[in-house]
């Protein structure tokens, strides 16, 4: 490894960097639940299908409940772990 | 069409218009000219950069071209296209308040401005340069097309006439108002697309009688088309999820969303973006195709996909309503071509003039430079779509994929990994750029994927490897 201690870190680096995370953690789940659902439910034969309000059950679960269930998850992520901040340039700020 | 329905129309334009000359008097004061006309002076509020990012990303070929699709495949395109819902938390979220925290620092204006003081090389700004100069003028120009057709489709005007009225009114806004302008009109047009299209799937479910009638009228038609695997079971899972790459979190690297992630006020209003944006990303694409697929047992039959939006509207509403709605389409046109427009003009004047022609160019200069490039591009995106080269075809082609593949991991990887450097940043752009090129000529759709998904790991590995290997000669970046 280098052995030169890089400077010192931007403490609103932390921050920025857990968040950047929640994002990549979301879009995973995100995309488990829609393929998930859509091709669970959706595999086998058309006529065998169960619906929900119309909708073939695949499509209203992966596409109709999986927006709204990713609606309500954004909203509580980002009110709950999301940290209002400063953006511009300032020396010592704490977290 | 009747002159009932154009009234909304050229309504639509007529605020517009207004919006944009009332954005623009906010310039005059400006005591940078380029940080006011190319970012708003990084002033935007959560509703406005929610909304700003959706119409940019949600063009014509999303809009028009979209339902069209989702009426030949049926439900599996409208599983396809949510995967979209991603870019509405995902791009906010991941290059995040690093993104707007760096950009500050280095006072940039463009991202190639990022990528210029991030790897202090001259070879990343002017390949970069290239590449938005290129890839969205070209972009820009076939959306030019769009907007003419539709307006021609909608009035019975000549194209020609349609290319003037279409031309005039978005040059006019973009030229003299800037960033405010668009990001302003952007936000009445975002809110036009969301509530047009939720009108119109209204109608189509009334006059389909109701959503289980419809469904049955597909699935008597053919049963596939109420699958996830398309009309002919084409589509497979492979396929459909690689979208999730070229549609969903590969959105971050194009420049001209990526822009807008650095343009905003606080973090508050970022916060309010992501939920904001989320909601209407989400609600648009499943409506809009929604209304595709619906479409299919009512009006039965049509040929050219880009008809089936203005037929719909035509048959299920009155003529006032069915205009009104068709705003939106015209407003998804109308928003992504003005800031594919300013952004390429930022390109020239602030990646190419002021880095290396005339870097002590004084602000009133630069201000007459900015407007007079602006108005010249949108003066050659005009004559190019009276008889667009065959260049232009070629290059939109690539457009979105080839932008992903060329500047996603030097972004990203710019942002978070220390160890990244130039020669990391230029093998990925060109193990990333060259790969897609061949592949969509030589071997498209490897393994069943989208011709992007290679290109991009690819592109990864070329960045971590080359950066692995010259970290001892540059050192660590000090300043992410």
């Amino acid at each position: 490894m280098h052995s030169n201690m890089p400077p010192k870190v931007d403490p609103r680096f932390k921050v920025a960097h857990k968040e950047a995370m929640i994002g990549v953690a979301l879009v995973i789940f995100n995309f488990i639940w829609w393929f998930g659902f859509a091709y669970g439910l959706g595999k086998g034969d058309p006529a065998d299908y169960q619906f929900v309000f119309g909708l073939p059950a695949w499509f209203f679960y992966s596409c109709v409940v999986g927006l709204v269930v990713m609606i309500v998850l954004v909203t509580f992520v980002v009110k709950v772990f999301f940290t209002d901040m400063s953006l511009e340039e300032e020396e010592e700020e704490h977290v | 069409m009747n002159a009932e329905a154009l009234v909304p129309l050229i309504i639509l334009l007529v605020i517009i218009f207004v919006a944009g000359l009332w954005a623009s008097r906010y310039m005059t004061s400006s005591t940078s000219f380029l940080q006011d006309y190319f970012l708003g002076g990084r002033s935007m509020g959560g509703f406005v950069l929610a909304m700003t990012m959706t119409a940019t990303y949600g063009s014509a070929s999303s809009f028009i071209g979209g339902p069209g699709v989702a009426y030949d495949k049926g439900l599996g395109w409208v599983l396809l296209a949510m995967s979209q819902v991603a870019t509405g938390y995902f791009v906010l979220m991941v290059l995040g308040k690093k993104f707007a925290i760096v950009t500050r620092r280095y006072q940039s204006v463009t991202m190639v401005d990022f990528l210029k003081s991030r790897y202090q090389s001259v070879w990343v700004v002017i390949l970069s340069a290239i590449s938005i100069i290129l890839f969205l003028f070209s972009l820009m120009a076939v959306q030019w097309i769009g907007g003419a057709r539709l307006i021609e489709s909608l009035t019975g005007l000549s194209y020609m006439s349609a290319l003037f009225i279409f031309a005039v009114s978005v040059l006019v806004y973009v030229t003299i108002g800037g960033f405010r302008a668009v990001a302003l009109t952007d936000a009445i047009q975002g809110t036009i697309m969301f509530i047009g299209t939720l009108i119109l799937l209204i109608a189509v479910i009334i006059a389909g009688g109701g959503i289980p009638n419809i469904i049955a009228d597909l699935q008597a038609e053919n049963p596939n088309l109420i699958t996830p695997y398309g009309p002919d079971r084409a589509l497979s899972p492979t396929y459909v999820s690689s979208f999730w790459i070229l549609v969903g979190v590969g959105v971050v690297a194009l420049p001209q969303i990526a822009i807008r992630a650095m343009a905003y006020k606080s973090t508050r209003s970022m916060h309010r973006a992501i939920i904001i944006g989320t909601v209407v990303v989400g609600f648009i694409m499943l409506n809009m195709h929604l209304i595709g697929v619906f479409a299919r047992p009512i009006l039965p039959g049509i040929e050219v996909g880009d008809k089936v939006m203005p037929l719909i509207a035509l048959e299920v509403m009155p003529a006032w309503l069915a205009g009104a709605v068709l705003a939106a389409p015209m407003a998804a046109i109308m928003s992504t071509v003005d800031s594919l427009l300013l952004l390429v003009s930022s390109s020239v004047i602030k990646d190419v003039y002021l880095n290396y022609i005339n870097p002590r160019a004084s602000n009133k200069t630069i201000k007459r430079m900015s407007i007079g490039m602006t108005a010249l591009l949108g003066v050659i995106v005009f004559m190019m779509a009276i008889d667009p080269p065959q260049l232009i075809i070629w290059l939109n082609l690539f457009g979105f994929g080839g932008l992903e593949a060329v500047f996603l991991w030097p972004v990203i990887m710019g942002l978070y990994w220390k160890k990244g450097n130039k020669y990391g940043a230029l093998t990925s752009m060109g193990v990333g750029f060259g790969l897609y090129v061949l592949s969509h000529y030589f071997y498209p759709n490897p393994f069943g994927l989208h011709t992007v998904v290679i290109p991009v790991v690819a592109g990864f590995i070329a960045y971590v490897v080359a950066s692995l290997i010259t970290v001892k000669k540059t050192g660590l970046a000090t300043d992410i």
